[in-house]
C-alpha cells in the first residue's frame, strides 16, 4: 500500500499540498516517486510565476521518461526547492519531506478539490 | 511489463540503474527471446546475403560475425542485423523484433532468382544476453560454457546451441540462442547463481546509448541511412552490388544533408527522443532522437539527427526541452568508452 501523510491534500495526478498558512508546499506522493523510479532532473518553474489548478507547472524525469507536474491548486510560486537541483534523488529518498514549490495559494477554495489521505490512498489501490 | 514485436517485456527488474550498473561492472542477464532469427542456406547463400547486407560476407570465416544493415535501393534502412556465418552455404541473421514481419518479407522477396532456402526461425530460438566484464566467469561456472577461446564477434555452436562472444551493451559479453525450453533452464541457472542481475529493456537502452550504438527507429529508419547515421564502415561500397549501393555510393560522394551527432548539455534537464535542436538564432536544424541523462557519466547527452552544417563538434546548439531552451554543444556521440574484450 502506498505510503501517505494525514492532514495533506492530494490530485489524481499524484501531487500533493502541504499548507501553512497562505501557503502551499507542493511535491509529488511517496506512491509517484515509486513508479517513476530513480528521479534524475526535477525541471521547476520560477519564482513569481504564477501556476493555475490543473495546469502543468514543470516535470519530474526519471531515466526512462519525464514526467509534466500538475498544479493542483492556483498561486503565485514564492520558492523552488534549490536543494532539488543538484539532488533530484531526494525525492526518492523522502517524497513528502522533498516538496518541489511553496506557492502562495489564490484561492484556499480550490484544496476542497482535492483528496484526503484516505481517499488518496484508495485511489492508488485501483 | 510492456508489450514489444508480441513478448510481454520487463522494462525494469530491480531498477533501470542498479541493472545498468551490474553490466557495467559485473554482471547483467537479458532475456531477449524476442529477437528474431532467419536462417539461409543453399548454394547461392552468400552472394544473396552479400546483395541484401551492406557488410561483406565474402571471404569471411565460419564462425565470424558480422554487423551491418539491409537497405532499401534509396538507401534507407530496412533494418540492421547480424550475420552469423555457419558454413560456405549456410548463413544465419538476427534482426529486431520490431520488423520480424517486414524483414522476412523483404528477405523472401529478394531472393528470387536466386537458389537459397529461407527458413524463419524466430520461434525455435530463445536468446539471452550475458553481458558485462564477468560474464566470461559466469557462462563458465554457472553454465558449464566455456568461452576462453570466443574472440569478439565470433561464435561456436554446441549442438543446436549457439554461443557467440556479441551484445548491445558496449561490455564484454555473450549471446546464447536455443530452444526456448533450454533458454529457460538456464535463466533459472542463472537466477539461483546470484551471480548476475535480471536486466530489463530499460537498461539495455541506456547502455547502447551511453556507447553510441544505434537502435533501429532512432537512429536508423527507412530515412535514416547507415551514412547518415554515422555508421559508412558497416557499408562496403567497393562490393561488386548490393541493394542499396547506388544510393549511397551517391550520398558518400555527395555528402549527408542530415547527420547523427552527439551533444551535452551544460544542464541537468534531459533531452528525449523528439525534441527540437536549434541554432543559436533559434532556427530549428534537427531533432532528438534518443537522450538520457547517462548513468555511467552523470551527464544530460543526446544523440540528434541535424543538418550537417551544424555537426562539427563544439559547435553551439540549443535543445527546446518543454518551454525552455538548454545550450549544448556538438560532441562524439559515444559518451562512454566501450569495454570489449577483442
Amino acid at each position: 500500500m502506498a505510503r501517505v501523510i494525514e492532514g495533506l491534500y492530494y490530485s489524481e495526478s499524484h501531487e500533493y499540498v502541504r499548507v501553512e498558512g497562505n501557503y502551499g508546499f507542493i511535491g509529488i506522493t511517496d506512491y509517484a516517486q515509486n513508479a517513476l523510479g530513480n528521479v534524475v532532473y526535477v525541471d521547476m518553474p520560477d519564482v513569481d510565476d504564477d501556476i493555475e489548478a490543473g495546469e502543468e507547472f514543470g516535470a519530474v524525469e526519471s531515466v526512462k521518461a519525464a514526467s509534466d507536474l500538475y498544479a493542483p491548486v492556483s498561486g503565485t510560486v514564492v520558492e523552488v526547492n534549490e536543494a532539488l537541483e543538484d539532488a533530484p534523488e531526494l525525492i526518492n529518498q523522502d517524497a513528502f519531506e522533498n516538496w518541489i514549490i511553496k506557492v502562495e495559494l489564490s484561492d484556499k477554495g480550490e484544496l476542497d478539490n482535492l483528496m484526503d489521505a484516505a481517499a488518496y490512498a484508495q485511489f492508488c489501490e485501483k | 511489463m510492456s508489450p514489444f514485436g508480441g513478448f510481454d517485456m520487463p522494462i525494469q527488474y530491480s531498477g533501470i540503474v542498479d541493472e545498468h550498473q551490474a553490466v557495467r561492472r559485473a554482471c547483467g542477464v537479458f532475456d531477449v527471446s524476442h529477437m528474431g532469427e532467419v536462417l539461409i542456406t543453399g548454394p547461392d547463400a552468400e552472394r544473396y546475403v552479400n546483395h541484401i547486407f551492406t557488410n561483406n560476407v565474402v571471404g569471411m570465416p565460419t564462425g565470424k560475425i558480422l554487423y551491418g544493415m539491409m537497405c532499401y535501393e534509396g538507401g534507407g534502412v530496412v533494418d540492421d542485423l547480424l550475420v552469423y556465418k555457419m558454413d560456405d552455404q549456410r548463413f544465419f541473421l538476427v534482426i529486431n523484433a520490431a520488423n520480424i514481419d517486414k524483414d522476412w518479407a523483404w528477405i523472401q522477396e529478394q531472393a528470387k532468382g536466386y537458389q537459397v532456402q529461407l527458413e524463419h526461425q524466430s520461434e525455435q530460438y530463445g536468446e539471452l544476453a550475458i553481458q558485462g566484464p564477468q560474464a566470461e566467469q559466469v557462462m563458465e561456472e554457472v553454465l558449464g560454457i566455456t568461452c576462453a577461446e570466443l574472440t569478439f564477434y565470433t561464435f561456436k555452436q554446441i549442438g543446436d546451441m549457439i554461443v557467440s562472444r556479441t551484445g548491445y551493451t558496449g561490455e564484454d559479453g555473450f549471446e546464447i540462442y536455443a530452444s526456448p525450453l533450454c533458454i529457460n533452464e538456464y535463466w533459472d541457472q542463472l537466477m539461483a547463481s546470484g551471480r548476475c542481475k535480471p536486466c530489463g529493456l530499460g537498461c539495455r537502452d541506456t547502455l547502447r546509448f551511453e556507447v553510441g550504438l544505434p537502435l533501429y527507429g532512432d537512429e536508423l529508419s527507412e530515412h535514416i541511412t547507415p551514412l547518415m547515421a554515422g555508421l559508412g564502415i558497416f557499408v562496403k561500397l567497393d562490393k561488386d552490388e548490393f541493394i542499396g549501393k547506388e544510393a549511397l555510393t551517391k550520398q558518400k560522394a555527395e555528402g549527408v544533408a542530415r547527420k547523427i551527432i552527439g551533444i551535452e548539455l551544460a544542464d541537468k534537464a534531459i533531452p528525449r527522443h523528439g525534441y527540437a535542436v536549434l541554432n543559436m538564432e533559434g532556427e530549428a536544424i534537427g531533432e532528438v532522437t534518443t537522450g538520457y541523462h547517462t548513468i555511467s557519466t552523470d551527464k544530460s547527452v543526446c544523440m540528434a539527427l541535424i543538418d550537417a552544417a551544424y555537426a562539427k563538434l563544439d559547435t553551439d546548439v540549443q535543445i527546446q526541452i518543454r518551454k525552455k531552451v538548454f545550450p549544448g554543444k556538438v560532441v562524439k556521440k559515444q559518451f562512454y568508452n566501450k569495454n570489449y574484450k577483442k
